[in-house]
């Protein structure tokens, strides 16, 4: 075992059985294009000597892979119970939905910011919570979700 | 009685806890030297008179659990289950995040316990600060010497790697997560057989919570009289408990099992927003029954829990005030599960979506009382009869907030 074995993506290939390495590609794939594409898919599926349909069938199971584009920053409010109850969850979306123009499930026509609502964070006692791309934003305030927008809105 | 001191999130606090270089300067990786000097099966019987039951919901005796492992097995896996995703649980990312090596001891501790020479870390694919935290400690453990071969001298061999989940809460239950280990759609397998006889590529595996195994190095390190010195007859140990919803202070406390719910809500958490009074108590996570106020002096522990009606679960508590819609509330929880549920048994998958449409109708104030005899019907219909034991979680806080709070219910459908 060797420490460079760890891959930057997060999971280190241990097993020689192809299909124990299916989230992992998957990952990969996903990283390159945004987006699991039919053809990353075929791709994948190539690689690992697996059927397309098998490693759809897969992806399709789990929420973190995406068959369709998103903006380029993707804004996961969390719905769930302890977020709503610290007047997070609804007055959140609703905020950001009337600044950004778009509800959820939508994203804005220069694709830049994409809407969900999502399920607990691990956020509860700092609620009320969110996730945009891979960085969490927590304890949420109007003022907050102002400067994160407004940094967002400014990245060249 | 003087305050409890923190054991497992002692850490946390320091400064760059999550390095091994902060975690080895107070005393750390000392308990997996004392275990690798005992026989395997003195470490097992050690977790085993400690007491300590796992921490991931379903409470089970850990030493016991390890004690199914055929001993004469050739290969044998550990699964660490760092998925947390239950609503109202957070202290596994705390740990992960901020004391990653108190686990991996006790992860080295029970797979030479147990005589498993790979460990899987499960973690859920959200946890981004997490999964660095994972690879960065694991990392540092091998060129400490404390991974891979002949553990510091001990002839005791042990790989770890690390696998990101991909965003189903299902993956956190046992034989799901094994599945999804294997590359495959997070589907529970049927149990029996247990995954301590039949896991990970049909090999006999130990799926262990990361907050059980925090526990670990501090059972071998103190001994297990220290331990079952603490907590009630059957909840031994200390326990993390996540406090979210109307109080005053939430966060992660750690205390004793057996503290009283109104102690963790009232001196720990702060109390409840704006002096209100408390009108339901989520004691573990939302796929426990829902208490009443008049329940608040239950000890938090597996044993009094299930005598007041609920269960201790992951630990975390969720207060609601007297404010809290409950029809609101509950419709929320189901729709987490709905949206959870992986859709392998009808019960789960067709009832909870009926379950939820008839909470938005009466939600909508369009409801009659016929649909209130519906969620009755639903509920009776799903629980118990669930592939897994999602599906009879999802209808745990149904069952119990109709009963409490049926005049709510009442008020809000036309007769
Ligand atoms: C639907 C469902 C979800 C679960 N999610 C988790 C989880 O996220 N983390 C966890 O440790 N256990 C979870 N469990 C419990 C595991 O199946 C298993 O009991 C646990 O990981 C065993 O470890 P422990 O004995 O240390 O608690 C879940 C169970 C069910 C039924
Ligand atoms: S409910 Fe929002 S983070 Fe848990």
């Amino acid at each position: 075992m060797n420490v460079t074995d760890i891959q930057p993506s997060g999971v280190r290939i241990v097993d020689p059985a192809k299909e124990a390495m299916l989230l992992s590609a998957l990952y990969i794939a996903q990283e390159r294009e945004g987006v699991l594409t039919p053809e990353a898919i075929a791709r994948v599926a190539e690689r690992l000597g697996l059927e397309p349909g098998q490693v759809y069938s897969v992806a399709s199971f789990y929420t973190l892979f995406r068959m369709q584009p998103t903006g380029r920053y993707l804004i996961q409010v969390c719905d769930g119970l302890s977020c709503y109850l610290c007047g997070g969850a609804n007055q959140v979306v609703d905020y950001i939905s009337a600044k950004i123009g778009i509800g959820p499930g939508e994203t804005t026509p220069d694709g830049r910011f994409s809407l969900e609502k999502v399920q607990c964070l691990a956020s509860c006692g700092t609620a009320p919570a969110m996730r945009i791309n891979d960085d969490l934003y927590e304890n949420l305030t109007p003022a907050t979700i102002d400067a994160i927008l407004e940094r967002l809105q400014g990245e060249v | 009685m003087t305050p409890w001191q923190p054991v497992l999130l002692s850490n946390v606090n320091r400064p760059n806890s999550e390095r091994i270089t902060t975690y080895m300067a107070h005393g750390g990786y000392e308990a997996l030297r004392k275990a690798l000097n005992m026989a395997p099966a003195a470490v097992i019987a050690e977790v085993k008179a400690s007491g300590l039951r796992g921490r991931g919901g379903a409470g089970f005796p850990t030493g016991v659990k390890w004690g199914f492992i055929a001993q004469d097995a050739p290969v044998k896996y550990l699964a660490v289950n760092t998925d947390e995703g239950e609503p109202g649980t957070f202290k596994d990312r705390l740990i992960v995040e901020r004391d990653p090596h108190s686990i991996l001891e006790g992860v080295i501790i029970s797979a030479y316990a147990v005589g498993a020479h790979r460990a899987f870390v499960y973690i859920r694919g959200e946890f981004f600060l997490g999964v660095k935290r994972w690879i960065k400690a694991i990392a540092d453990a091998y060129q400490h010497g404390f991974l891979g071969k002949d553990i510091l001298g001990s002839g005791f061999d042990l790989d770890v790697s690390v696998h990101r989940g991909a965003g189903a809460y299902i993956c956190g239950e046992e034989t799901a997560m094994i599945e999804s280990l294997e590359g495959k759609r997070g589907e529970p397998r049927l149990k029996p057989p247990y995954p301590a006889q039949i896991g990970m590529w049909d090999q006999p595996t130990i799926v262990q919570n990361v907050e059980t195994l925090a526990n670990i190095r501090h059972i071998i390190g103190r001994g297990a009289a220290w331990y079952a010195s603490i907590g009630t007859e059957q909840s031994k140990g200390p326990k993390i408990f996540c406090v979210s919803g109307h109080v005053n202070r939430p966060g992660n406390y750690e205390l004793p099992l057996g503290t009283p719910l109104r102690e963790i809500i009232y001196e720990h958490a702060g109390g409840v927003r704006m002096g209100r009074r408390i009108k339901a108590i989520i004691p573990g996570g939302v796929s426990t029954p829902i208490l009443p106020p008049d329940k608040l002096d239950v000890p938090m522990a597996f044993e009094t829990l299930a005598a007041a009606g609920s269960a201790l679960g992951t630990g975390a508590i969720v207060v609601m005030d007297e404010t809290t819609d409950m029809v609101e509330a509950i419709r929320r929880i189901t729709s987490f599960f709905v949206h959870e549920s992986c859709g392998i048994c009808v019960p789960c998958r067709i009832g909870g979506v009926r379950l939820l449409e008839t909470l938005e109708t009466i939600g909508a104030g369009k409801g009659t009382l016929a649909d209130l005899e519906r969620l009755d019907y639903l509920s009776r219909s799903i629980s118990g009869l669930t592939f897994c034991p999602m599906g009879t979680g999802m209808c745990e806080p149904i069952a119990s907030g109709i009963n409490l709070f049926r005049s709510e219910f009442d008020a809000r459908v036309a007769a």
